[in-house]
C-alpha cells in the first residue's frame, strides 16, 4: 500500500500490518515524518523514540516475515501521556522536578501495550503532574488545539488528545483524575475512555491523586477505543486497587443495537450554563439514540453540586501526600546551594513545582492539617458516598447516564482568570472519577466555528462494554466522519 | 471562617516544604481564600451517618508472598540521585536528631 | 546531689514505651524487595522502596501473620478490618515524604504482657500494636550526612504500653520480656544491635499521691536493655530535679546519649510536626478473617510464661531456673523433652540443675548454642536416670557426662565399658571400710579424740580404694558406724 497510513484506524492499521499489505516500518516512518511536519506548531510531543519505534517496526516486520504470531496491536504506534512511566524513556509528568528522570521501569499498561505488539511512538505534553485542564501548566511547551490552534487541546492529556486528532499517532494513553481524558478527548473530536477505578493497573503511572487516577484511551473511532481498552485492562498484583475482574472482548460489545437501552438524562447537567451549540449537538445524539430504539429517562443525580468541592478537597489532599517524594534526592532536580537540609527541600520543591502544584499541594496540606481533616477532607470523602448513592440509584433505572462532557468548547489560551474558572472547566466529568464508575466522551459534531462536541456516557461500575456500545451507535450517527481538522485551513 | 492568614499560608508552605518568594505567597493567599470559600457549601451539607468513601470500588486488601524479588543494581539506585556519594545518596549534614 | 533512690520516696515516676520490632520475613512489607542485615547499601531497593514515581505498594501477607501472632500471644482485640495510613514526614530516610503506618484502625488493641519480676508475674497492659514500614538509615558525615535505604520498607510492628510502668527496672524487665515472646513465637530475631529491636520511652514523674499526670518527655535513641535502665533513670533524676528546684518539664524529644551517659533535647514538641494522617488510597481495608486467624491459633506455641507458670507448679523449679529455662524456646523445648523421657516426678529440679550448669557449660565453652548440642535430651535424661537410681554416683554421673558428650555414646554403655557402676553393696564395702580404718590407726584415733576434719580423709580413702565407686551414702554411715561416731 502507498500513501498516508496516519490516518487508519488502530483496527485497520494492526490489520493492514499483519496481512502485509503495509510494513510496521512504513507506518512507524510515516507518522515520523508527519510529526515533523505538524507538531512543531502543535506541541504534542515531548519526546519522539524514532530510534525506539523503528527498531520495535522492524522488529515486528520480521516476525511477520517469519509467520511467528503478531499481537492484536502489533505495529500500531501509540503515543503515551508523560505521566505514563517508561522505562528508559524520559519522563517528566510535565514537571521540572523530573526534567531527565530515566525511568528504570515500565508501567504496567506499557508492559501490556509492548506485549500486545503496539510501538510507543514517543511522549505526549500534559498539565504539570496531570493538574488542570488545557495543558498549559506543562512546565515545557504549550500544546493547540488541531482544530484551532489559538485554542487549548484540553488538559490533563492535551497532548494525548492533540496527537491522536492531528494524525500524529494511532492511539494514546492519557489518564484522567477529573475528566483530563475525556475533557482533552471533547475538545479536541477525539474518543476518550475513563475506565472503572481499578479496571487498569495504576503500576507506572506517576500519582495525581490515588483514589480518583485511572489511564485510559484516546483514540479516533470507537472500536479503537474498545481494542486498546481491552489490551490495557485486567487484574495486577502490584496495584493492590487493581480489581479481579474479567476482562470482556469489548470490540464485540459493538453491535450497534441499542433497542431498549434506558439512558439517565440527569437534569443537574443540563440546569448549567452550557453552550447553546452544545446543548443543540448533544440533543442531535440523544435524537439519534432515539431513533435506534434507546429510552431516555429523566434522572435526577442531586450531589451532583457537591462534586467540585469535593473533588478539590479530595484530590489536592491525595496529591500533596503523593508529591512529597519530590525532594531532590533520589532523583529528579535538587536546587543548587542548599544551605542545610531544610533549605534543600523547600528550594528543590519550591523551584522545581509550577504554580498549579503548589497551589494543590497547599490546598491537600491545608485540608489534611490535624484539626481539619474531619471538616475537609473526611467531609468531602462523605460526600463522596452520596454522589455514589445517586448513581446507584440511578442505574436501578437505567443503564447509562448521558451528559455533556463540558460547558464549552475549546477555550482560547490564557482565558481563564483565575484557577476557580479553570477548576470549573471539569465540572462535568469530576462525579464519575468521585465515584469510581467508568465514563467515556465519544465526538457528537462540530459548531458553526468548527470546534469539536463531545458527548459523555456514563455506566455502572465494570460496565464499559455498554457505554462503547452506546458511544458506537453515536459516532455512527453524530459522528465527525472522516472530518478531520485542518479541513478548513 | 476561611479566608487564610498569611501567617497560615507561611505555616502550610512550612509544613509542605514548599519556598514562596513573597509575592507568591502573597498570591497564593489571596486565591486559596477564594477557593476556601467556594468550600464553604460543604460544611452545609447534611453527612450525619454517612461513610466516608476511601476507596471508589470496595475491595479487601490481597495479601502478597512473602518471596524476595530482584534487587536494583546499586549503581542503578544511586543513578539518578542529584548528588550520590558511591553507593549513598548525599543530603546535606542533618543537624538535630530525627524526626519522628 | 541527692541520690536517685531518696527521690523516689516523694515521687513517682511514670513510663509508657513504645517498642518497635523489625518482623522476620524475607521481603518487605511493601514491595518484593529483600531484606538482609548488614548488605552493601543501597543494594536492597527497587523502584517502590526508591519511592519512585508510579510505584505502588503491595503487602506481605507473612507480616500480616508476624503482627497477629503477637496480637493473640498478648491477647489483644483483633481488628476484622483495618487500614493504612500515611504518616508525613519529610526526612532523608523517608522516600516517599511519608511512612505507610497505621493510625485510627490500629491491628491490636488491650492486650497485655507478662513480666516476671522477682519470680512473681506482672501484667503490662499494651494499648495497641501496629504495623508500619521502617525508614533507611541516614549516616552522619560531616557537612554531609549520607542515605542508605537498604532498611527501608523493612515491615515493623509498633508495641504501645499503657502508661503503667513504674521504674526503669519495670521497663528494662518489658523489653525483656518482649524481646523472649518475638523471639519465642518467630516473629523477630529481635537483635537490639541491629537495630531490630528500639525502644522509645516516654517518661514523666508527679509527687507520690497526685493524680494528675506530669508533662513527659520522649527518649529516643534506646537500643540496649542496659541503656533502657540507664536513661530512664537518668531521665526521671533530670525531671525531679528540675521540679524540685521550680522549674517546669518542657514537652520534648530527647536523643538519650549512651556513651555519655546523659540525654539532649532534639526538639521541643509544642512546634511539633502534623503528621497529616489520612487512610492510604492505594490500600484498601486489611482484612483478618476466620481462616487467617485459624491458622494463627493453630499454631501458636505454649508461651513463655506460661512454661514458667508450669515448670514452678508442676515441677517445683526455682524461679531463676525457670525464668532461664525459658530465655530461649530451644531452652525449654530441650527440658521438656528430657523430662517426658525420664520417668518421676520429682526430676524436673534435677534435669534442670544438670541442663542449667553442666550441658550449657560444656556449649558455652565450645561456642554452640542448645540446638547444636551433641547431646539430645533423651541422653541427659538416661545418665540421669543411673544418677538417680544409683548405679553411678554424682560425681561419676559428671565424668560420664563429659564422655558421652564428647564420644556421643550413650552414657549407659559408657557406664557398662568403664566399670564404673556405684557400689551399694553394705557388706563389699563394710570390708573396705575395715581395711581403710585399719591401715590408718593414728588417724581414727585422732578422730575419737574430736578432730572432725578427719571424717573427709576416710571418705576419701574408702573413694581410692573403689576408684570413687562407693556409694557415698552409705560409706559415710559405715564409717560412722566403724569409727564408733
Amino acid at each position: 500500500m502507498s500513501g498516508p497510513t496516519e490516518w487508519l484506524s488502530v483496527t485497520d492499521t494492526a490489520h493492514k500490518i499483519a496481512t502485509g499489505e503495509v510494513s510496521a516500518a512504513r507506518v512507524v516512518d510515516n507518522y515520523l515524518a508527519r510529526i515533523v511536519d505538524v507538531d512543531r506548531e502543535l506541541g504534542a510531543y515531548l519526546t519522539v523514540t524514532s530510534d525506539e519505534a523503528r527498531r520495535a517496526a522492524t522488529e515486528i516486520d520480521r516476525r511477520r516475515a517469519a509467520n511467528q504470531p503478531l499481537g492484536p496491536l502489533a505495529g500500531v504506534p501509540i503515543a503515551l501521556k508523560d505521566n505514563v512511566v517508561t522505562k528508559g524513556i524520559v519522563t517528566t509528568a510535565g514537571s521540572k522536578i523530573l526534567e531527565g528522570w530515566i525511568p528504570p521501569y515500565d508501567g504496567a499498561v506499557v508492559e501490556k501495550l509492548r506485549a500486545a505488539g503496539a510501538i510507543v511512538l514517543g511522549k505526549v505534553n500534559c498539565d504539570e503532574f496531570a493538574m488542570g485542564s488545557s495543558t498549559e501548566r506543562s512546565a515545557f511547551q504549550k500544546t493547540k488545539n488541531p482544530w484551532d490552534t489559538s485554542r487549548v487541546p484540553g488538559g490533563s492529556s492535551g497532548g494525548s488528545a492533540a496527537a491522536v486528532a492531528a494524525g500524529l499517532c494511532a492511539a494514546s494513553l492519557g489518564t484522567d483524575t477529573g475528566g483530563s481524558i475525556r475533557q482533552p478527548a471533547a475538545f479536541c473530536g477525539v474518543v476518550g475512555v475513563k475506565p472503572t477505578y481499578g479496571r487498569v493497573s495504576r503500576w507506572g503511572i506517576v500519582a495525581f491523586a490515588s483514589s480518583l487516577d485511572q489511564v485510559g484511551p484516546l483514540t479516533r473511532t470507537v472500536r479503537d477505543a474498545a481494542l486498546v481498552l481491552e489490551v490495557i485492562s485486567g487484574l495486577d498484583p502490584r496495584d493492590s486497587t487493581s480489581l479481579d475482574a474479567p476482562v470482556p472482548r469489548y470490540v464485540e460489545a459493538l453491535t450497534g443495537d441499542v433497542r431498549g437501552l434506558r439512558i439517565g438524562i440527569p437534569h443537574e447537567y443540563f440546569d448549567a450554563m452550557i453552550d447553546d451549540e452544545i446543548r443543540a449537538a448533544i440533543d442531535k445524539a440523544k435524537a439519534a439514540l432515539v431513533e435506534r430504539g434507546a429510552i431516555l429517562v429523566e434522572i435526577s443525580l442531586p450531589n451532583t453540586v457537591h462534586a467540585l468541592p469535593a473533588y478539590y478537597i479530595v484530590a489536592p489532599a491525595e496529591a500533596s501526600s503523593n508529591l512529597a517524594r519530590y525532594d531532590g534526592i533520589r532523583f529528579g532536580k535538587a536546587a543548587s546551594g542548599a544551605k542545610n537540609l531544610f533549605d534543600l527541600y523547600v528550594k528543590s520543591r519550591g523551584r522545581g513545582f509550577g504554580p498549579e502544584v503548589k497551589r494543590r499541594i497547599m490546598l491537600g496540606t491545608y485540608a489534611l492539617r490535624s484539626g481539619y481533616y474531619d471538616a475537609y477532607y473526611k467531609k468531602a470523602q462523605q460526600i463522596r458516598t452520596l454522589i455514589k448513592r445517586d448513581f446507584d440509584q440511578a442505574f436501578h433505572d437505567v443503564d447509562v447516564v448521558l451528559t455533556p462532557t463540558t460547558p464549552t468548547t475549546a477555550f482560547r489560551f490564557n482565558s481563564k482568570a483565575t484557577p476557580l474558572d479553570m477548576y470549573l472547566a471539569d465540572i462535568f466529568t469530576l462525579s464519575c472519577n468521585l465515584a469510581g464508575l467508568p465514563g467515556l466522551s465519544v465526538p457528537c459534531g462540530l459548531t458553526g466555528e468548527g470546534l469539536p462536541v463531545g458527548v459523555q456516557l456514563m455506566g455502572k461500575p465494570l460496565d464499559e462494554a455498554t457505554l462503547l456500545r452506546t458511544a458506537g451507535v453515536i459516532e455512527s450517527a453524530v459522528g465527525l466522519g472522516t472530518r478531520r481538522p485542518g479541513d478548513r485551513r | 471562617m476561611p479566608q487564610l492568614t498569611r501567617k497560615e499560608v507561611d505555616e502550610i508552605a512550612m509544613l509542605a516544604r514548599l519556598h514562596l518568594e513573597p509575592d507568591e505567597a502573597k498570591r497564593m493567599q489571596d486565591e486559596l481564600g477564594k477557593i476556601l470559600d467556594h468550600f464553604l457549601a460543604l460544611a452545609t451539607v447534611d453527612t450525619e451517618g454517612v461513610p466516608a468513601m476511601t476507596h471508589a470500588v470496595p475491595m479487601d486488601l490481597r495479601l502478597r508472598a512473602d518471596e524476595p524479588g530482584p534487587s536494583l543494581p546499586t549503581s542503578e539506585a544511586v543513578r539518578a540521585a542529584p548528588a550520590h556519594a558511591a553507593d549513598l545518596f548525599v543530603v546535606p549534614a542533618i543537624i538535630g536528631g530525627g524526626d519522628k | 546531689m541527692t541520690e536517685l533512690p531518696e527521690l523516689l520516696d516523694q515521687w513517682e515516676p511514670v513510663i509508657g514505651l513504645e517498642v518497635h520490632v523489625q518482623l522476620a520475613t524475607r521481603s518487605k512489607a511493601f514491595s518484593p524487595s529483600a531484606v538482609r542485615f548488614g548488605a552493601p547499601s543501597n543494594s536492597l531497593t527497587d523502584p517502590i522502596v526508591l519511592g519512585m514515581p508510579g510505584t505502588l505498594p503491595a503487602f506481605n501477607r507473612h507480616a500480616l501473620e508476624l503482627a497477629l501472632r503477637l496480637g493473640v500471644a498478648t491477647e489483644s482485640k483483633i481488628r476484622a478490618r483495618g487500614r493504612f495510613a500515611r504518616k508525613h514526614y519529610f526526612y532523608p530516610d523517608q522516600p516517599k515524604g511519608y511512612q505507610i503506618s497505621q493510625y485510627d484502625e490500629p491491628l491490636c488493641e488491650d492486650g497485655h504482657l507478662d513480666l516476671i519480676l522477682a519470680g512473681d508475674l506482672r501484667r503490662v497492659r499494651l494499648q495497641r500494636i501496629h504495623l508500619e514500614e521502617d525508614a533507611g538509615k541516614n549516616i552522619h558525615a560531616g557537612a554531609f550526612s549520607h542515605v542508605d535505604l537498604n532498611r527501608a520498607g523493612v515491615p515493623l510492628v509498633e508495641v504501645v504500653t499503657a502508661p503503667e510502668i513504674a521504674s526503669s527496672e519495670e521497663a528494662a524487665e518489658f523489653m525483656r520480656a518482649l524481646h523472649r515472646l518475638v523471639r519465642w513465637l518467630g516473629i523477630s530475631e529481635a537483635d537490639m544491635e541491629k537495630g531490630q529491636m528500639r525502644c522509645d520511652a516516654n517518661v514523666s514523674v508527679r509527687r507520690r499521691g497526685e493524680d494528675r499526670l506530669g508533662t513527659r518527655t520522649e527518649l529516643k535513641n534506646i537500643n540496649s536493655f542496659r541503656f533502657v535502665q540507664n536513661a530512664i533513670d537518668h531521665e526521671i533524676a533530670r525531671q525531679i530535679r528540675l521540679l524540685e528546684d521550680g522549674q517546669r518539664i518542657v514537652q520534648e524529644t530527647r536523643l538519650w546519649d549512651a556513651e555519655r551517659s546523659t540525654s539532649e533535647s532534639m526538639r521541643s514538641k509544642e512546634t511539633a510536626e502534623d503528621y497529616r494522617y489520612f487512610p492510604d488510597p492505594d490500600l484498601p481495608p486489611v482484612v483478618v478473617d476466620a481462616t487467617l486467624m485459624a491458622g494463627i491459633l493453630r499454631a501458636l506455641p505454649e508461651l513463655p510464661t506460661q512454661c514458667f507458670v508450669r515448670y514452678l507448679k508442676s515441677y517445683g523449679l526455682a524461679a531463676d531456673d525457670a525464668r532461664m529455662l525459658i530465655s530461649d524456646r530451644a531452652l525449654s523445648e530441650y527440658f521438656d523433652a528430657a523430662v517426658k523421657a525420664h520417668p518421676g516426678d520429682s526430676s524436673g529440679r534435677m534435669i534442670a540443675n544438670w541442663l542449667l550448669t553442666e550441658l550449657l557449660g560444656a556449649l558455652n565453652a565450645d561456642a554452640k548454642t542448645i540446638e547444636e548440642s551433641p547431646m539430645p535430651p533423651e541422653r541427659l535424661s538416661e545418665l540421669l536416670r543411673l544418677v538417680e537410681d544409683g548405679t553411678i554416683s554424682g560425681k561419676i554421673g559428671k565424668e560420664i557426662f563429659a564422655e558421652s558428650y564428647r564420644t556421643g555414646e550413650p552414657p549407659s554403655v559408657i557406664v557398662e565399658r568403664r566399670g564404673v557402676q556405684q557400689i551399694s553393696d553394705e557388706a563389699a564395702l563394710w570390708e573396705v571400710v575395715e581395711q581403710v580404718v585399719g591401715a590408718n590407726p593414728k588417724q581414727a584415733e585422732a578422730y575419737g579424740a574430736g578432730k572432725d576434719g578427719l571424717f573427709g580423709f576416710f571418705v576419701g580413702q574408702v573413694m581410692k580404694a573403689t576408684n570413687g565407686r562407693a556409694n557415698p551414702v552409705i560409706t559415710s554411715d559405715l564409717l560412722h558406724k566403724r569409727l564408733g561416731r
